[in-house]
């Protein structure tokens, strides 16, 4: 029970259009544990309704803004999309400023749900929490479902890329297109969007942006399954500039995933990642758990510290006995 | 004042200045832009009040200049300074309360009804919908029959800082700058009386910096707008000498002195070496103080007139040319007549009694005074050199790139975040604060509470100016306005003119603008 | 809510003024007590606020105002959080007399936050208010 209704109603009055009740399940899965798990049985059969969309690019390059603009000339067109804004928390105090919503505000009165969220700095805690409240919002039937994420760390970028299309943004000067290179951004991208186009030397970014898909291409960079080479769209999220055209480009992503089967296998892949991920953690815990007792009960007393660890993984693995 | 001989209280005669060259009203005027300084002039004392209606204003305005006053100072509320009607869902609560609303001109006319605009100097604190009340007070003075290159006065028509700072700003920084400069066009050209640009770090300094930042950014906005007339085809000489500056004076008081000189000096130098100019008047740093109302205490509040008094001190010993003073109530709630009075009383004991204004920078020589001055000056160097870097070697450039990365923003609020938790942690003693706080809690606020009647009366007054004018001519000058704004080149201010004098609304007239320009969220750094 | 589990806080400015030093100084405060703060700024309004709390599932709202308009607002947000169902308490930042203190609780608002608070003073004072509420 949360409050005074269970999992199941929760998600049945989120399926209804009530936006309390997918905040709350959105908590939930964030908090992680029994309740997260309840949450994630009773939505993943109701999902891949939506176009999961991941925003990512370099700091100040206006990934907010334009998310913002973007989902709101789509919920202006009927359509029910929802934002999944994540920052990162303070690695000293656990502490975090979320301030994405200030540049949403028309987005908010569009209709569009937006949701902020800590990274929580715990190890994989984002990768383990973003793909269960994407279901949801997918679930209580948002679409798209943007995840817009600070594109710096690998959990960061690999979380934004766990989608059907991804956009990276990058900016004018200040070496944006050299630094999306280096943080990995240019090897996950569906599309470019080169925002603050208005500025003087907006012609230089797109065309260092070419420069680098033409060498990615010559070495093979590129993710495995990508249909083609990404589109660069320019954009002024500011004013609007460029918004259509993005708008068209992020359908036309998802179209041509369609038309070649590789939506299937994108989602697919997806939830292989986040299997993954998942057993990642519980490996990890289990690990963390039997070296515990292995020092609590002293079995290890006198043993090669190689020898320990494999007698646990053998156990943990079910392998031969592990009691000597 | 030739002829006076200058005495301490005890009849000691002194000179006009003490020590080597560059003397006062020598370049870099590091020491003053007076050879005698308050010797020949006093400071201006300038106070600033915000009240009510038009017709309340006025009457205020009447009496100041029966008891001798020549110079009017307007406050505006705040709809108006985010050009906003007051019959704007945003104004709801907000009319008349900061200052006066002004919707249409004829409001203006009302404000300055009976007064003869030829024969008076009017400062007006409003940035971003600055030269559409501009065009407002011509429009009043012309209809009024006093020509607009008679009109005397200031505008603070800077909007750089309100990115940086205090936040109102209505359109993105480029076109917003392309106002300021058609602002500086119009009266370099039509108004040769009128200041179009008081540079103002007065509310970086009250949003949290410190005194380096708040030099170093005022400066640099100065020199942003420099470049921006002079890219509009202005020489630097033909409206630098009607530039002016707006300091804050805060309670560490050489560093302020040592600020206020530094101020004068970069401000000479940049402006003959780098913008090429020769007019003397153009290198010559003249500036306005205001005590700092963010060091005033909300416990102890009497405390607050030794803080004003010293703050005052260090403004004159700095060389301001006019000066305003807190009253000690102010942060618990507007002023009372007697707390303003007493705030006006210590510049007058600053002016009259204490003999600091025989002697022209009577601190220049120290050891610390010029160690400060120099330290600052290099500090706000360093900020120059970043900013040039940042603009590929354009101030202006280096200052948008600045705003739109949130560098400003995030600078001042460090230092605001880094001061609190000094205060906090006692490392910094505020008295009455988190030191010497007995009787501390003995007063409690009083707040002027404001009733609906003012709010409703003037969207009254609205509603009768839009159902008696002209509306096709009001829609003709509005798409005048939009087709205007859409050409970068074009002076504004004939289309605001235009727009205004058939009764346009400023909330009309903005929001045609936002249509062109768009507006501007800045990028959250907290 | 699970023990560890940081307190979402929303804040905000009403009023058309553009002073957010305050807001800003809270924030950090906030922060750096551990708290999740969903910063929204200048000039919000009544929807603005019910939005983000809704959407954001937030514990506790903090409303900074410069001018004396508390008596209004203050019961307005709360009554407004209300209607939508959301059962949060919301805290007062600003200039407030302390006749109108009582006024405030009495229309339900859980606390107040004088200008120039210490640090231990604001955070405690939202911590309180999530504690004393509760859900």
């Amino acid at each position: 029970m949360v409050g005074n209704r269970t999992v199941t109603q929760l998600v049945a009055a989120a399926r209804g259009g009530e936006r309390r009740a997918t905040a709350r399940l959105l908590t939930l899965v964030e908090q992680g544990g029994q309740l997260a798990d309840e949450v994630a049985g009773a939505t993943h059969q109701l999902v891949d309704n939506a176009h999961v969309v991941g925003v990512t690019g370099p700091p100040g390059a206006g990934k907010s803004t334009l998310t913002a603009a973007l989902t709101t000339l789509l919920a202006d067109r009927g359509r029910r999309p929802a934002v999944l804004a994540v920052d990162p928390s303070s690695p000293l105090t656990g502490g975090a400023i979320l301030g994405d919503r200030v540049r949403m505000v028309e987005a908010t009165a569009a209709g569009v749900f937006i949701r902020s969220m800590a990274t929580r700095g715990h190890a994989g805690g984002l990768a383990l929490a973003v793909p269960g409240m994407v279901r949801v919002l997918d679930a209580a039937g948002f679409d798209p479902v943007v995840v817009e994420t600070v594109g710096v760390g690998q959990v960061e970028v690999d979380v934004a890329a766990a989608a059907d299309t991804v956009l990276v943004v990058v900016t004018p000067g200040m070496g944006d297109a050299v630094q999306a290179n280096k943080a990995g951004l240019l090897e996950v991208a569906d599309l470019f969007a080169v925002n603050k186009s208005d500025q003087p030397n907006a012609a230089d970014a797109r065309r260092d942006l070419e420069l680098m898909l033409d060498l990615s291409d010559l070495t093979g960079h590129r993710r495995a399954g990508l249909p083609e080479r990404p589109t660069i769209v320019s954009t002024v999220a500011t004013t609007g500039g460029g918004v259509e055209e993005l708008a068209g480009a992020v359908d036309d992503h998802l179209e041509a995933l369609r038309s070649s089967e590789s939506l299937a296998v994108r989602r697919q892949d997806r939830r292989s990642v986040e299997v993954r991920s998942r057993l990642d953690h519980l490996l990890l815990e289990a690990s963390a758990a039997a070296v515990a007792l292995a020092s609590v009960d002293g079995s290890a007393d006198g043993e090669a510290p190689g020898a320990t660890a494999k007698r646990l993984a053998d156990h943990l693995l079910g392998g031969p006995d592990h009691t000597r | 004042m030739t002829g006076k001989t200058f005495r301490t209280l005890s009849g000691i005669p002194v000179e006009a200045v003490y020590g080597d060259g560059p003397l006062p009203g020598e370049f870099p005027y590091t020491r003053g832009v007076h050879p005698d300084m308050y010797r020949s002039r006093l400071w201006t004392m300038r106070m600033f009040a915000g009240f009510g209606t038009a017709e309340d204003t006025n009457t205020r305005f009447r009496e100041l200049l029966r008891s001798g006053g020549t110079g009017l100072s307007t406050a505006f509320d705040m709809p108006t300074l985010m050009g906003r009607d007051s019959d704007h869902e945003w104004a709801l609560g907000e009319v008349g309360r900061a200052g006066v609303a002004v919707d249409t001109v004829e409001d203006m006319a009302d404000l300055f009804d009976g007064i003869d605009l030829g024969a008076v100097s009017t400062s007006m604190t409003i940035n971003g919908p600055a030269p559409i009340l501009l065009a407002m007070y011509v429009v009043v003075a012309e209809e009024s029959g006093v020509e607009r290159s008679r009109l005397a006065g200031t505008l603070q028509n800077d909007i750089l800082k309100e990115y940086q700072a205090q936040k109102e700003y209505l359109f993105p920084p480029r076109p917003s700058v392309r106002l300021v400069t058609d602002a500086i066009r119009f009266t370099t050209a039509e108004m040769p009386r009128w200041n179009p640009v008081s540079v103002s770090g007065y509310h970086i300094r009250e949003a949290g910096s410190t005194a380096a930042q708040e030099l170093a950014f005022t400066l640099a906005n100065g020199f942003a707008y420099v470049e921006a007339a002079c890219a509009a085809g202005l020489s630097v000489d033909s409206f630098a000498p009607r530039l002016s500056f707006f300091f804050n004076s805060h309670v560490d008081f050489f560093e302020e002195v040592g600020k206020f000189r530094a101020a004068r000096r970069i401000w000479a130098q940049w402006m003959r070496d780098r913008y090429g100019a020769t007019d003397e008047r153009s290198l010559k740093l003249r500036f306005h103080t205001q005590t700092a109302g963010v060091s005033l205490t909300a416990q102890q509040p009497e405390v607050n007139i030794a803080r004003v008094a010293l703050q005052a001190l260090a403004g004159v010993m700095g060389g301001t040319q006019s000066l305003h003073t807190d009253s000690h109530d102010e942060a618990l709630a507007l002023p009372t007549a007697e707390a303003a009075r007493i705030a006006l009383r210590s510049q007058q004991v600053i002016a009259h009694e204490t003999g600091v204004a025989s002697v022209a920078d009577p601190l220049g020589g120290s050891h610390y005074v010029e160690w400060m001055t120099d330290e600052l000056e290099r500090r706000a160097e360093e900020v120059f050199a970043h900013l040039d870097e940042l603009g590929g070697g354009s101030l202006l450039e280096g200052v948008y790139a600045a705003i739109e990365s949130g560098w400003f923003v995030g600078e001042i609020a460090d230092a605001s975040y880094r001061y609190e938790r000094e205060v906090n942690a006692g490392d910094r003693i505020v008295v009455g604060v988190n030191a010497f706080t007995e009787g501390s809690d003995s007063r409690q606020a009083e707040l002027l509470r404001i009733g609906q009647e003012t709010e409703d009366l003037q969207c009254q007054r609205l509603d009768a100016v839009r159902r008696s004018r002209d509306d096709r001519a009001v829609a003709a000058s509005l798409s005048r306005v939009a087709s205007d704004a859409a050409e970068p080149t074009t002076n504004l201010l004939p289309a605001l003119l235009e727009a205004v004098s058939v009764r346009a609304t400023l909330g009309e007239v903005v929001e045609v603008l936002e249509g062109v320009f768009g507006t501007y969220v800045e990028r959250t750094v907290v | 809510m699970s023990g560890d589990s940081p307190i979402r806080v929303v804040l905000a400015k009403l009023g058309l003024d553009g002073h957010d030093r305050g807001l800003k100084v809270v924030a950090r405060i906030l922060r750096d007590a551990g708290m999740e703060v969903i910063y929204l700024g200048l000039r919000q309004t009544t929807e603005t606020i019910v939005d983000a709390v809704e959407q954001e599932d937030a514990d506790v709202v903090g409303i900074s105002m410069l001018n004396a308009g508390h008596l209004t607002l203050g019961p307005r947000i709360v009554d407004a959080l209300a209607d939508a169902g959301l059962d949060v308490p919301v805290v007062i930042g600003g200039i407030v007399p302390d006749e109108d203190r009582q006024a405030l609780a009495d229309a339900g608002v859980a606390g107040v936050l004088g200008p120039g608070a210490p640090a231990e003073e604001v955070v405690a004072g939202i911590r309180d208010a999530v504690a004393t509420h509760g859900w």
